[in-house]
């Protein structure tokens, strides 16, 4: 990997702080030469309720620091204090773009500790339902990495799409962005009249968006002067940070829970993710376009594939005095930002003795992005941010 | 998976052998025995991924659950290496050095279970909460009911109406 790019801004390093042995730069305020400037809570550029403390020598950074907490709501803690069903409401607010991978796996970690089979149809129609979460999440994160070049356009029309896609979420589920569809047992109801049909014309417009939003920022000689040899995340970084999903694809390695370990109908479907080799912002932002496209093909394919009638839900016991036997597991899916997983400890209860949920943000966020973030510009820190599709409440659950 | 486990029981003498699914199987091992057998698997048997590091606390027992998971992206497989420690004065060794994430875990650790891991960079600093002052919140004995209503009470000046009767006496006081 050509690291010399990362330190292309400014080939004079005299100005700029020595390194200590961690790779840490070793900095003097009271030199004068350094500036500290805080990028958040509030701001634009971020996305979500974090903070980059950013040191920056003119108008590079030379040091950033994450912090978080501005929206710890302790929610792994509450939920040791609820029932097993009244998780739900807590558990989907853990990652509020995209809240269904939150449903399935809370769900699949009781079933399997549990004991309890999924029918043949609600495992389809929770395929379809966290197909739909990515369509939602990735219409505006694709046009959202262009947006933070102040390329605002395709983010209008991908917020229209999603907008449609919420509808359909609507008449699945009764809710537009938290749907606690998938329950432990199944889900809580098959498809209405004319679902397919309508869903169809939808990925119509999706088709001619992904055409439009190819033009508007791959083509685009603005975007691409700004966002290739951008951040470049080298081989050997994606175990040694903790790089998943779209971001390690980009570097070349194939990291796609759906793919390594198929579940649900996964195993029946006909796809194969995208890699690239570049690991830039410009291949992180085009692996998303595929995954966007891959994602329509799939809702194709499962909306032929799947069953129209049969059973939804397996009965369970009643889930106010559910009782689990004591266990552990580890549950994981594929969101659209990467491995998506939780740790649950049962007790023999009627309650989690713990849950621990770990996704993507918990170390791209902290540990890379603190790496990523030296030696660029401060115009380029929300660009870096989303290129990793950082989600905040996934770091301080 | 097999061969690896049987492995671990000779080298490691690891305990308590849960094989949950194909690829994910749980172990307990010795709390000096454990930085050196994820190391060892780190670097010698192909479990180069971190998926996580949690804690879990038996408070009847007087001990904290650490759970290192690991992961293998060649064969797909997964470790979970339990270790139990003692809740009082809990600390454990550090494994910042193995992957850039770990400092990130066990400062989290240290805020909100309290356990110590000595040399980890920054595990001092506060992660998530500020000023806290109180015990470790993820702890048992922590009761978030007692902490809010002592901490939060209602505040003076403030008063619920019935909707229809307060919008009647806003609207149509004569009627």
């Amino acid at each position: 990997m050509d690291l010399t790019k990362m330190f292309q801004f400014n080939a004079d390093r005299s100005s700029y702080p020595e390194l200590d042995a961690n790779g840490k730069p070793i900095i003097d305020l009271s030199s004068h030469k350094y500036l500290k400037l805080w990028q958040g809570p509030q701001h634009p550029g971020v996305t979500g309720n974090m903070s980059l403390e950013l040191t920056v020598n003119g108008d590079e950074i030379v040091e950033s620091i994450t912090h978080v907490g501005y929206l710890h709501r302790g929610f792994e803690k509450l939920m040791e204090r609820r029932k097993f069903i009244q998780c739900f409401p807590t558990c989907i607010r853990m990652c509020v773009a995209e809240p269904d991978p939150n449903e399935y796996i809370l769900s699949a970690c009781i079933e399997e500790l549990g004991g309890i089979e999924v029918p043949e149809t609600a495992q389809w129609l929770r395929t379809l339902a966290l197909e739909m979460a990515r369509l939602q999440v990735l219409l505006r994160g694709v046009p959202g990495q262009a947006g933070t070049f102040s390329l605002g356009l395709g983010y209008q029309w991908g917020n229209y799409i999603r907008d449609l896609i919420l509808d359909r979420f609507e008449e699945l589920t009764g809710g537009r962005v938290y749907h606690m569809y998938i329950l432990p047992g199944g889900v809580r109801g098959l498809l209405p009249d004319g679902f397919k049909k309508r869903m169809e014309e939808n990925l119509k417009l999706v088709d001619e968006f992904l055409v439009n939003i190819n033009d508007l920022m791959y083509n685009n000689i603005v975007f691409k002067q700004r966002a290739v040899g951008l951040a470049v995340i080298p081989v050997e970084w994606i175990d040694k940070y903790g790089v998943y999903g779209p971001s390690a694809r980009a570097a070349g390695i194939m990291r796609d829970v759906r793919k390594t370990h198929p579940y649900l109908k996964y195993g029946e479907l006909d796809f194969e993710p995208f890699t690239t080799t570049a690991s830039d912002v410009y291949a992180r932002s085009l692996v998303r376009w595929h995954d966007l496209k891959m994602t329509v093909d799939l809702i194709r394919q499962i909306m032929a594939k799947m069953p129209d009638k049969g059973d939804i839900k397996a009965p369970t016991p009643n889930v106010m005095h559910w009782r689990i036997p004591k266990g552990e597991t580890y549950v994981k899916c594929e969101s659209s930002r990467g491995e998506y997983g939780m740790y649950m400890v049962t007790d023999g209860s009627d309650m989690p003795r713990r849950v621990n949920l770990k996704g993507p943000s918990y170390t791209q966020a902290t540990a890379l992005l603190e790496r990523l973030l030296i030696n660029a510009n401060i115009a380029d820190t929300a660009a870096i941010m989303v290129s990793l599709a950082t989600c905040p409440p996934e770091i301080e659950r | 998976m097999v061969e690896i486990l049987k492995e671990l029981e000779e080298r490691f003498q690891v305990s308590d052998l849960v094989q949950q699914k194909d690829h994910l199987a749980f172990v307990s091992v010795d709390k000096n025995k454990a930085i050196p057998m994820i190391t060892w698997l780190k670097d010698q048997a192909g479990y180069t991924s971190l998926t996580l590091i949690t804690a879990v606390d038996w408070l009847e027992d007087g001990k904290f659950q650490l759970t290192y998971m690991i992961n293998n992206p060649k064969n797909k497989t997964q470790i979970a290496a339990r270790v139990m420690i003692d809740r009082e004065n809990a600390t454990m060794e550090s494994a910042h050095h193995l992957w850039e994430s770990v400092r990130i875990y066990q400062r989290e650790l240290k805020e909100m279970f309290g356990i110590d891991f000595p040399g980890s960079p920054g595990v001092d600093e506060s992660f998530i909460l500020e000023g806290w002052v109180d015990i470790p919140p993820y702890r048992r004995d922590f009761d978030t009911k007692k902490y809010s209503e002592e901490t939060y009470f209602p505040r003076p000046g403030r008063q619920s109406n019935d909707p229809a009767e307060y919008m009647k006496s806003k609207m149509y006081p004569n009627e």
